[in-house]
């Protein structure tokens, strides 16, 4: 195996994915310890979701890339800076959750200072709003993009379809990175059953948006596509489809037990094996790096029980901005 | 002297050169037809939209998380339905949140019967938006406050609903409505401002608006405004009833009977302070909408008046709204029968002032 990546870039990526895994597997504890009452998140799609998060653009305004994920994004929120620990207040619904206050389930983020743009639990709205953003960032000599990922099973959804019109509308078009991360699963049910045709890419080409397919569990595929894709929306000032074959290694959700799915390829396993083949990590190092976050991540859950509750008083808190209290 | 369609269409201007307002977008809202009611005619911030009114809702949460300035416009009410899901979504940013993210954008609609509308041109949207948290709800009932409403929308950091009651959207300013900069209430100023801002029939390629020197004129959000001061009965509507209303009132000084009329304007936040005052001095209240009478939002308002007033009352509280059915037949007779019209508000005066406790 030859890498085309610097090896301490490889090293970067490798440490982000074990981070991310770490912490989804930690999420699922938690929740199957009574520290949650519901785990949703995306294991597996390290290979891809890493190598994205590491191209962002990343600030506040226009000028930065905004960001409308779904629930299946916490490698690219961990490339970006997020702490770990606040994943697991998110998860324990405490006061000091930053995304939400408390208020949201795990891996349900919103950060204004990044540009990520609240997460919703309703599939693909979030195709919506990118439409918005986009809109924004069609401002003369503007330099952000939009980058909005979700699921194959959502693209059924009418929202995706507004998304692909939209975009590429020729009095407009949309400075917008559309993404799928193909799992071949919708919740509980095989692909057969929520669309037709070999992929979902393809749907761009009725509408004139390039596109392509792409193997996300190859780093290094998931990574230089990425950053062709990005700098062709970045510098074209157009719309992009870019449809990623993904694993889902543990479920949808808790609602399915959240437990290892076997059969599935583990693209973490998979570059493991290759940076030990070109000697860039050893199976020693790489261990230490994982029982290393293990074991941070579980002191870090401990501490987690013991934060204070949001308080019951706080309901009525910011249903208007900057407000507090009951407003009516 | 300006009707409501040539007020929102100047609150739009004033907000495109001196609020920021970058895009005002929805189906028809650019040239050359700028809006089925004409209230986005000769702007420069407008342009059409695909015919996708959860495309629009969308674009417009997006552009509020962007924070440019936007105001999307759901060219009938009847249409917005299909993105219930957007407006909670919308409504709730700041909140789920924990108040991290402002959500500064403005969708506005026409609403109501009253123009012969059919089924699918004459619904209401008051009880279903007032049931969505997080929204600023507005309802003018004269160009004045049309101006002022949309001013307040477009310098508010949450999401505003601006609802268009689509009868009145061409009917004139009176005195003491006169927007600041506009021509005078006059038959001179209103041909002087029709010929400054209507676009003209046929080919506009070529037209550009004059536009008046208009100044900032704010109605703030969650103010009502007595707009009849009575003695013996408290109705409290909100849009075209207002002017019903109104009409109501002065048709029964006659009759000996006081009413005092309260233009709501804001239905979220809105003005308590004022109706409950109001119901404290008359001691007797009749809500008035045209929205289906179960769940409506004139109901919400009974409760609150039965909970905190009840024994102030000297007759039962009563709810004037429309009937429970899927919409708005187009006949006459049908649309009459549906929505309260002056002759069931004068009833229900006379009946409520009657009660004696």
């Amino acid at each position: 195996m030859k890498f085309k990546l610097e090896p301490k870039k490889l090293i970067q990526i490798h440490d982000l994915m074990v981070k991310s895994r770490v912490l989804e597997e930690r999420l699922i504890r938690m929740y199957k310890q009574n520290d949650g009452y519901f785990w949703i998140g995306g294991p597996g799609e390290e290979a891809f979701s890493v190598p994205l998060g590491m191209q962002v653009s990343k600030g506040m305004g226009l000028d930065h890339d905004f960001l409308h994920l779904h629930y299946r994004s916490s490698p690219i929120m961990l490339c970006m800076g997020a702490e770990p620990i606040d994943s697991m207040r998110q998860m324990k619904n405490v006061a000091t959750d930053p995304y939400s206050g408390g208020r949201n389930f795990a891996n349900h983020y919103s950060k204004r200072d990044w540009n990520v743009v609240p997460v919703s639990s309703t599939i693909e709205t979030q195709y919506l709003t990118a439409i918005g953003t986009a809109i924004g960032q069609t401002k003369e000599g503007c330099k952000g993009i939009t980058i909005v990922n979700g699921g194959d099973s959502g693209t059924a959804e009418g929202d995706f379809a507004s998304a692909l019109v939209w975009a590429s509308r020729p009095a407009l078009p949309l400075p917008m990175l559309m993404i799928v991360t193909n799992n071949g699963v919708g919740i509980s049910t095989p692909h057969c059953s929520q669309f037709a045709g070999d992929t979902i890419a393809a749907r761009g080409n009725a509408f004139g948006i390039k596109n392509k397919v792409i193997n996300g569990n190859d780093v290094e595929e998931s990574y230089f596509e990425l950053e062709a894709a990005i700098k062709y929306v970045r510098e074209e000032r157009k719309p992009f489809l870019l449809e990623a074959r993904v694993s889902r290694l543990y479920g949808h959700s808790s609602a399915s037990g959240a437990n290892f799915v076997s059969g599935e390829e583990d693209s973490l396993l998979t570059f493991e094996k290759n940076l030990e083949a070109a000697k860039i990590l050893t199976r020693a190092q790489m261990d230490k790096i994982r029982e290393d976050y293990t074991a941070t991540m579980l002191e870090q859950s401990k501490g987690v029980k013991h934060e204070p509750m949001p308080s019951s008083d706080t309901i009525y808190d910011h249903v208007y901005y900057g407000q507090k209290g009951r407003y009516w | 002297m300006a009707n409501m369609a040539q007020a929102i269409r100047m609150a739009l201007h004033y907000g495109e050169q001196n609020l920021g307002v970058e895009h005002i977008f929805g189906e028809d809202v650019g040239a050359p037809l700028g809006g089925v009611f004409t209230c986005t005619q000769g702007l420069t911030k407008t342009w059409n939209s695909p015919l996708d009114e959860r495309g629009i809702v969308g674009a417009a949460i997006g552009l509020g998380f962007a924070n440019v300035r936007c105001v999307a416009e759901i060219q009938f009410c009847d249409y917005i339905y299909n993105t219930i899901d957007l407006l909670k979504l919308g409504g709730m940013s700041t909140w789920a949140t924990n108040g991290d993210w402002p959500s500064p954008f403005t969708i506005m609609t026409p609403v109501g019967a009253g123009i012969r509308g059919s089924i699918y041109h004459s619904h209401s949207f008051d009880a279903m938006m007032t049931h969505i948290p997080g929204f600023k709800i507005v309802m003018p009932s004269n160009p004045l406050d049309a101006y002022g409403l949309m001013l307040a929308c477009l310098k508010d950091q949450n999401p505003t609903m601006y609802m268009k009651p689509k009868a009145l959207l061409r009917v004139d300013a009176i005195e003491g409505e006169q927007i600041p900069g506009e021509p005078e209430l006059t038959a001179e100023g209103k041909k002087m401002l029709k010929e400054m801002i209507d676009a003209p029939l046929g080919d506009r390629s070529k037209w550009k608006a004059k536009w008046p020197n208009l100044q900032d004129y704010t109605v703030e959000i969650g103010q009502g405004k007595i707009v009849r001061e009575g003695e013996h009965v408290t109705v409290v509507t909100y849009g075209r009833h207002v002017l019903i209303a109104r009409e109501v009132a002065d048709q029964l000084k006659n009759e000996g009977i006081s009413v005092e009329v309260i233009d709501m304007r804001t239905l979220w936040p809105y003005d308590w302070k004022m109706i409950s005052a109001s119901i404290q001095k008359t001691k007797r209240v009749i809500f008035v909408n045209e929205d289906t009478e179960v769940t409506n939002f004139g109901e919400h308002l009974m409760r609150r008046t039965i909970e905190e007033h009840f024994y102030t009352l000297h007759a039962r509280p009563r709810l004037l709204a429309g009937a429970f059915i899927p919409g708005i037949g187009l006949a006459d007779n049908l649309e009459s029968a549906s929505v309260p019209q002056a002759s069931d508000i004068a009833q229900a005066c006379r009946e409520i002032v009657a009660e004696q406790p």
